[in-house]
């Protein structure tokens, strides 16, 4: 009894602990990979080699701004908003397997687990849209709103396209079932998974909620210090989940070359494949208008998403034939 | 559609070629940069040069040189000489909290004493210590750069013959370049070198 507690308390911790370098690892990636893609050097002073503390530094800065609450603001939801952002992916990356065994908890259906509480992250958004008492953020808050339900649908397709092909709800289990073909027979899937998820992160070219020459910032005008700064590390931690998702679901996960020695590394190197590419997309393509991102949407990912849907049908009835 | 999506990769693949080449910033504090002689960086004086005929202080559109001299009379050296006068400079200051470095200063004045040199690197965190008296504007002389050639563009040959075509008769290589006709200057490193 006592021994799974204590496990129970690592295994915590080792989540928590990946929770919060993570997402700094991809911040930094982002500094430097757009910098350089603009000709720039990006940060390079803090912490001596190549600007490596920029972002610890960073934060220190955020914590010792004032806590400002308006005065118009639904103050209680407005100081809730940013920890349920926070807490959404801490749940979502504590089920993501980097190993067979190294998971934080191995729960039977954590794709179903995953998406479900994924969407919670943008509850936060919207709770901060609305508790700010201020129009720009109102008006982002439901822009978020709509992005979400427009873009959890392609998602949980494509999800389920994954899980169809594996047989599998289970995160650990749909990486067992992987094959090479699925590079080929998933990738509709994996380009709708790709699109969806940068939308539901609110990233550029899908950053409509934030865009900042129409809506200041968004749900986010009226946060500062260590508020601001929790929704830029659910920002990132939301990249880490939905690459490692991605790597785990479309690359294998841990299938590779010693995956019995590394196994924990291919995860997590395919899921800096994938969040690299999404802050390449950030960097080179423009942002999408309100209406051209609910189109791309409704007519571009849910009818790839269902054809897929069709794809990896047929594929599983012909194959377990 | 394919123009949209052709568009997409485009943008890919500018960005992937700007992070494998080179960035363009330059490292300032850590690396000095290089700046061209002709910057306007801060007014050095040659006190030495100058004569207190205060052209510069009324040229100055916003009057920020401020000029004190008197005048001191030396004595004759030879018997039954003329006593002589001459200026003598007790301050000279320039106020770059108002400067604008239009550099009329330096033009308007006719004794060279008054030189744009390249050194920006003397911010205050007082705007008065941004007074800078002649002592200070002395020591900004060594940074003064050499002139540049009056016509650094053309090879030096070219610039020659084009000071030699006022005078064509004296010299019969120069007379051949006049017969050329005006206007048509040969494109630098095509004609053949005397
Ligand atoms: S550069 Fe122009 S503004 Fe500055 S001191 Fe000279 S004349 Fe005055
Ligand atoms: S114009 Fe030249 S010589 Fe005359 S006062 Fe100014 S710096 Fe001195």
């Amino acid at each position: 009894m006592a021994g799974d507690i204590v496990e129970i308390v690592l295994r915590a911790v080792c989540v928590l602990a990946a929770f919060l370098v993570l997402p700094l690892l991809v911040g930094q990636t982002e500094h430097k990979v757009m910098a350089h893609m603009q000709g720039r050097l990006g940060p390079m002073e803090a912490g001596g080699f190549h600007g490596w503390a920029q972002l610890v530094a960073d934060g220190i800065k955020f914590s010792q701004k004032e806590d400002i609450v308006p005065l118009a603001a639904d103050k209680r939801v407005f100081r809730i908003a940013p920890a349920l952002g926070i807490v959404s992916y801490l749940f979502a990356l504590a089920v993501i397997p980097l190993g067979p065994h190294t998971v934080g908890a191995d729960v039977p259906g954590s794709l179903v687990w995953v998406l479900a509480v994924g969407g919670i992250g943008t509850v936060g958004t919207l709770m901060a849209g609305w508790g700010s008492g201020n129009k720009y953020s109102l008006l982002g808050g439901l822009r978020t709103a709509a992005q979400l339900v427009s873009y959890e649908l392609p998602l949980i397709l494509a999800c389920a396209s994954f899980a169809i092909a594996a047989g599998s709800l289970s995160l650990v289990g749909i990486a067992h079932a992987w094959t090479p073909w699925w590079l080929l027979w998933q990738l509709p899937g994996a380009l709708v998974f790709l699109v969806a998820a940068t939308a539901e992160l609110q990233r550029p070219p899908f950053d409509m909620p934030v865009a900042d020459s129409e809506l200041v910032m968004g749900p986010y005008t009226e946060y500062t210090g260590l508020r601001f700064a929790l929704f830029l590390l659910a920002e990132y931690a939301g990249i880490v989940v939905m690459s490692l998702l991605l790597g785990v679901l479309y690359l294998g996960g841990w299938t590779g070359p010693f995956d019995h020695q590394i196994g924990w590394l291919w995860t997590l190197l395919k899921g800096a494949i994938f969040a690299v590419l999404i802050i390449w997309i950030r960097v080179a393509w423009p942002r999408l208008r309100e209406d051209q991102l609910q189109r791309v949407a409704w007519l571009g990912l849910v009818p790839l998403a269902l054809l897929q849907l069709a794809i990896t049908a047929i594929g599983v009835v012909v194959t377990s034939r | 559609m394919t123009k949209f999506l052709s568009g997409l990769a485009k943008g890919m693949a500018t960005t992937a070629r700007t992070m494998t080449t080179h960035a363009h910033t330059q490292q300032y504090p850590h690396v000095k940069p290089e700046l061209p002689s002709r910057s306007r960086g801060v007014i050095a004086l040659l006190e030495e040069n100058c004569t207190s005929c205060m052209l510069c202080a009324r040229e100055c559109p916003d009057w920020c040189i401020y000029i004190d001299s008197h005048k001191e009379t030396t004595p004759p050296t030879t018997e039954g000489g003329r006593a002589r006068q001459h200026n003598v400079l007790d301050r000279f200051a320039i106020d770059f909290s108002l400067c604008m470095y239009c550099g009329i200063c330096i033009e308007v004045c006719p004794f060279d004493a008054l030189f744009w040199s390249p050194e920006f690197e003397y911010s205050t965190t007082d705007i008065r210590d941004l007074l800078q008296e002649k002592e200070t504007l002395g020591q900004w002389m060594p940074t003064v750069p050499a002139p540049e050639p009056l016509v650094p563009e053309l090879p030096q040959t070219e610039a020659q013959q084009l000071v030699v075509d006022v005078e064509p008769e004296d010299d019969p290589a120069a007379g051949r370049t006049t017969k050329r006709g005006a206007g048509e200057v040969p494109r630098p490193g095509t004609e053949e070198q005397p």
